[in-house]
């Protein structure tokens, strides 16, 4: 795969994989900014605004927007993250230059037209109404709250109904001129496209924007409050856990031993030890995993596993007790050997599709790396040993570092389930 | 380590056919772009033709399946896939049943040797059974048991069909499972698993001529079993009454109004019903030009979100399916009378030149972008193939859809959309009281 860097004739630059098997083009952008610049108390503020990007620009109100939209067969969507505000766009190279001029629109001109405002707010506060009612949502929420206490990641990132309520068009306005510019933007392209007809193309979208930014730089989480167990009840027959700790930076140096761990521990779905202990041998989940959220402010190894309320506490214990093997060093060669190859091999898989390959790459932009990571990376990743994985895990895995929520009825008194035992079926 | 991208265009992607002397069918859809390929084996066989005192039985078996063979320990097969750079899984529905990897192209072989072993070879324990038992129940839990949208789908589907097996769920009644034994499984596996009642589907870096030699190599070697017997599933009886059904749960946050329609699909309909419904629900239901939330959300405002679907791709029918959320100060009976209101309309008065071609470009265009995934562009064929469907009709779709009239659309607006053909449920906050319960539009009152 040929990964080209392009320098717009206006000077933006953008990473470029040329491909004209199908007749479309895949475009990721971010700028800097996300959901962690909300400002106090107008928690969902960059959630919102993303909503309203197809709500309408220019002379065209949310309708006609919309309309232009379908007649081109556009797939047009924005999205606020922690760290950065995404948007995508997927477009037939018949309708590209239409396509491009929607998308500028949408980026400088938003109307926020009071009818599609408060439309808009009032299909979020639904969302919201209802994600406060799933475990798993509210779970994850809780753990952030608790986890990142006192910093603007542990804030609600689609806010409350309260906040929500508390949005303006106006601070949307002041969200958004600052945070869209040229300096934060990282643009990615796939498909049916040449590096001059891009080159046209990016300065026909984000040509106009202003240079330079004035959003505030946020300073890291720091010590995770680790040892924390909250509980949330809620009457429903399946309890849903949050789990997690502290990780490493994504430039650390041994981050990509992290990776291996991590796959090891529970991000290995099938292959995976939580899954074989929790799932395979004891039948208390239909899935248990992890994964590593390398952010700016913070970097958290998380996961999560659904059971039956009185058997919380067993998966709960059976969990504790495999990541304390891990952080005691109980870890293989053939494991490790194992680990390596599945994410060695896999790595292609994440890049069969115009969509994946301009996310993998935007990811790799956003995380300060160069088009050269991805002939190196499974490199870094054969490169890992046994006793990088075991420093690693001794580090992370602590079980004196874990935060736990769980929402549900849990008894937490684990009831003891042996591996294979055949429990009486409910 | 990837492929160098193809510098000038190709056409559109084809597949080609062929079949195993044992039976097996075969289709392969070559995609050069990455050295990766999707590798799927699809089995005629899914929930609906279980016994109904057994609901769930496929997908149970779906589970076991990863279990051993003579060749392949308890759980051996996904770690096997995966420590080769593999991803897995499978599904279970209706209609079928679905095992699929995706992996680097030189490991097609492999999975193709380990697919046929299990097509065959399968042995369970007591144990593994007793074990997955207990996962499906926690699957059934955090799917449906935990969530009141899915629980209300579940029983719509159950007040929809009188006698068709589609009305029970496919991962079953959480007491059929509890019931479900090592013994129902292997009779369903003897029963249904066999090259003869199996598609392989296999989309990526490879050449047709590959995969049939791999293919002849491994699920070749299986003698045809021409006692696997072919769908013989209870037929729907006249629809005579309108279906109304409500639950209420205090785990609902603004109530939900949902509607079903009982509607031919795609491998049942007369001519070009299909295409026309496809597009009849891309203009009343597709997002936010859709006139569902145009009316619904847009001009009445008494919906925070509208949408609908038809969803043809069933082996005995298909269905329409719709639903809104209302807004908290609005009431279950405007947002009825609003759907009801968009109904008529379409009708009485069919669809505009304007909407058609609008829907057209856009299902057209989702062609196109399926095309680019290829695990979609698997799933396209073997979807198609399990219910019937040829390749032709598969890959004539966007031209055939481009024929479709005005006038076809509102034909089947006014056949289809037959109230006595369907099921409305109503989701409810706990504390919401309704005026009457055999009012035809209840009333809520906000929470």
């Amino acid at each position: 795969m040929n990964i080209q860097s392009v320098t717009s004739p206006g000077g933006i630059d953008a990473w470029l994989v040329e491909d004209h098997a199908v007749p479309m083009l895949a475009l990721r952008f971010a700028f800097d900014g996300g959901s962690a610049q909300d400002p106090a108390g107008k928690e969902g503020t960059a959630n919102f605004l993303a909503q309203m990007l197809v709500e309408g620009a220019g002379d065209l109100t949310s309708t006609a927007f919309q309309e232009r939209v379908k007649d081109i067969a556009l797939r047009i969507g924005f999205r606020a993250g922690k760290d950065a505000l995404f948007g995508n766009i997927e477009v037939l190279t018949e309708s590209r230059a239409e396509a491009a001029a929607l998308l500028r629109l949408a980026l400088m001109e938003p109307r926020f037209d009071a009818e599609s405002v408060e439309r808009t707010r009032q299909r979020l506060k639904v969302g919201i109404a209802r994600a406060a009612r799933e475990p798993d949502r509210v779970a994850a929420a809780e753990w952030e709250a608790v986890a990142f206490a006192g910093h603007p990641y542990a804030r609600p990132a689609g806010g409350t109904l309260q906040s929500v309520d508390a949005i303006m068009a106006d601070d949307m306005e002041f969200y958004r001129r600052p945070a869209f510019c040229k300096r934060t933007l990282k643009v990615t392209a796939v498909g049916d496209i040449t590096p001059q007809e891009l080159g046209q193309l990016l300065d026909e979208i984000f040509g106009a924007l202003p240079d330079d930014t004035q959003l505030p730089t946020l300073g890291a989480v720091g010590v995770l409050p680790a040892g924390r167990r909250s509980i949330i009840e809620m009457d429903v027959p399946q309890s849903v856990a949050v789990f997690g700790m502290t990780a490493l930076a994504r430039k650390d140096p041994d981050y990509m031993a992290s990776v291996v761990l991590n796959f090891i521990g529970g991000g290995g779905s099938f292959s995976s030890r939580l899954m074989e202990e929790v799932r395979v041998k004891r039948g208390l989940t239909y899935g248990v995993s992890t994964s590593i959220a390398p952010m700016r402010c913070a970097s958290v190894l998380k996961g999560s596993v659904a059971t039956r309320n009185h058997l919380m506490g067993t998966s709960l214990e059976v969990i504790g007790a495999e990541l304390e093997k891990m952080a005691n060093g109980d870890i293989s060669d053939e494991e490790v050997a194992k680990a390596k190859s599945a994410l060695i091999g896999s790595y292609p898989l994440g890049f069969d599709a115009s969509a994946k390959i301009a996310n993998q790459l935007l990811g790799l932009r956003l995380d300060g790396f160069g088009p050269e990571y991805v002939a190196k990376r499974n490199g870094m990743v054969a490169a890992v040993t046994l006793a990088d994985v075991k420093r690693v895990a001794a580090e992370l895995l602590r079980p004196e570092n874990l935060i736990v929520t769980v929402v549900g009825k849990p008894s937490l008194d684990a009831e003891h389930v042996a591996p294979k035992a055949s429990a009486s079926a409910a | 380590m990837l492929a160098p991208a193809p510098q000038t265009p190709v056409p559109e992607r084809r597949g080609t056919q062929f079949k195993l002397a044992n039976g097996m069918d075969v289709v392969v859809i070559p995609d050069h772009r990455a050295p990766v390929v999707t590798h799927m084996v699809w089995y005629r066989v899914g929930a609906a033709d279980g016994p109904s005192h057994r609901s769930g039985l496929a997908h149970f078996l779906e589970h076991l399946m990863f279990k051993s063979t003579e060749k392949i320990a308890d759980g051996a097969f996904p770690k096997i896939v995966m420590e080769r750079g593999g991803q897995l899984n499978a599904f279970t529905s209706q209609d079928v049943t679905v095992y699929h990897e995706r992996i680097a192209k030189e490991h097609l072989g492999q999975m193709m040797a380990m697919e046929a072993d299990r097509m065959v070879n399968l042995r369970l324990t007591d144990q593994e059974v007793a074990t997955e038992r207990q996962v499906i129940i926690e699957e059934r839990a955090s799917r449906y048991d935990n969530s009141p949208n899915a629980r209300l789908s579940e029983q719509m589907s159950a007040a929809l069909y009188i006698a068709h097996p589609y009305r029970l769920p496919v991962i079953g009644w959480a007491h059929d499972i509890a019931q479900l034994s090592r013994e129902d499984a292997l009779a369903f596996y003897k029963r249904y698993y066999a090259p003869t009642n199996a598609i392989l589907v296999v989309a990526g870096d490879v050449t047709p001529d590959e995969a049939r030699r791999l293919a002849v190599e491994t699920y070749g070697k299986i003698p045809a079993n021409p006692a696997v017997e072919g769908r013989a599933r209870p037929k729907e009886p006249p629809h005579e009454v309108v279906r109304r059904i409500t639950l209420k749960d205090k785990r609902v946050a603004n109530a939900t109004f949902q509607r079903s329609y009982l509607t031919p699909s795609y491998a049942t309909a007369e001519s070009g019903a299909a295409l026309a419904l496809s597009l009849l629900m891309a203009i009343v239901g597709d997002g936010a030009t859709g006139r569902l939330f145009r009316h619904l959300v847009v001009e009445d405002k008494v919906a925070a979100g509208a949408s609908g679907g038809y969803f043809g791709g069933g082996f005995d029918s298909g269905i329409i399916h719709m639903q809104a959320v209302a807004l908290p100060n609005r009431d279950l009976g405007s947002v009825e009378a609003a759907v009801d209101a968009v109904l008529d309309e379409v009708r009485q008065n069919g669809v505009s030149e304007l909407e058609l071609n609008r829907a057209k470009r856009s299902l057209r265009a989702a062609y196109t972008f399926e095309s680019d995934e290829q695990e979609m562009l698997a799933e396209r064929y073997g979807r198609a193939l399990s219910v019937g469907r040829t390749i032709s009709e598969i890959e004539g779709w966007p031209a055939a859809i481009s024929q479709v009239t005005t006038d076809d659309v509102k034909a089947v607006a006014l056949k289809h959309l037959d109230i006595r053909r369907s099921v409305t449920g109503l989701l409810l906050p706990e504390s919401t009281r309704m005026t009457s319960s055999d009012n035809p539009t209840p009333k809520a009152l906000g929470p």
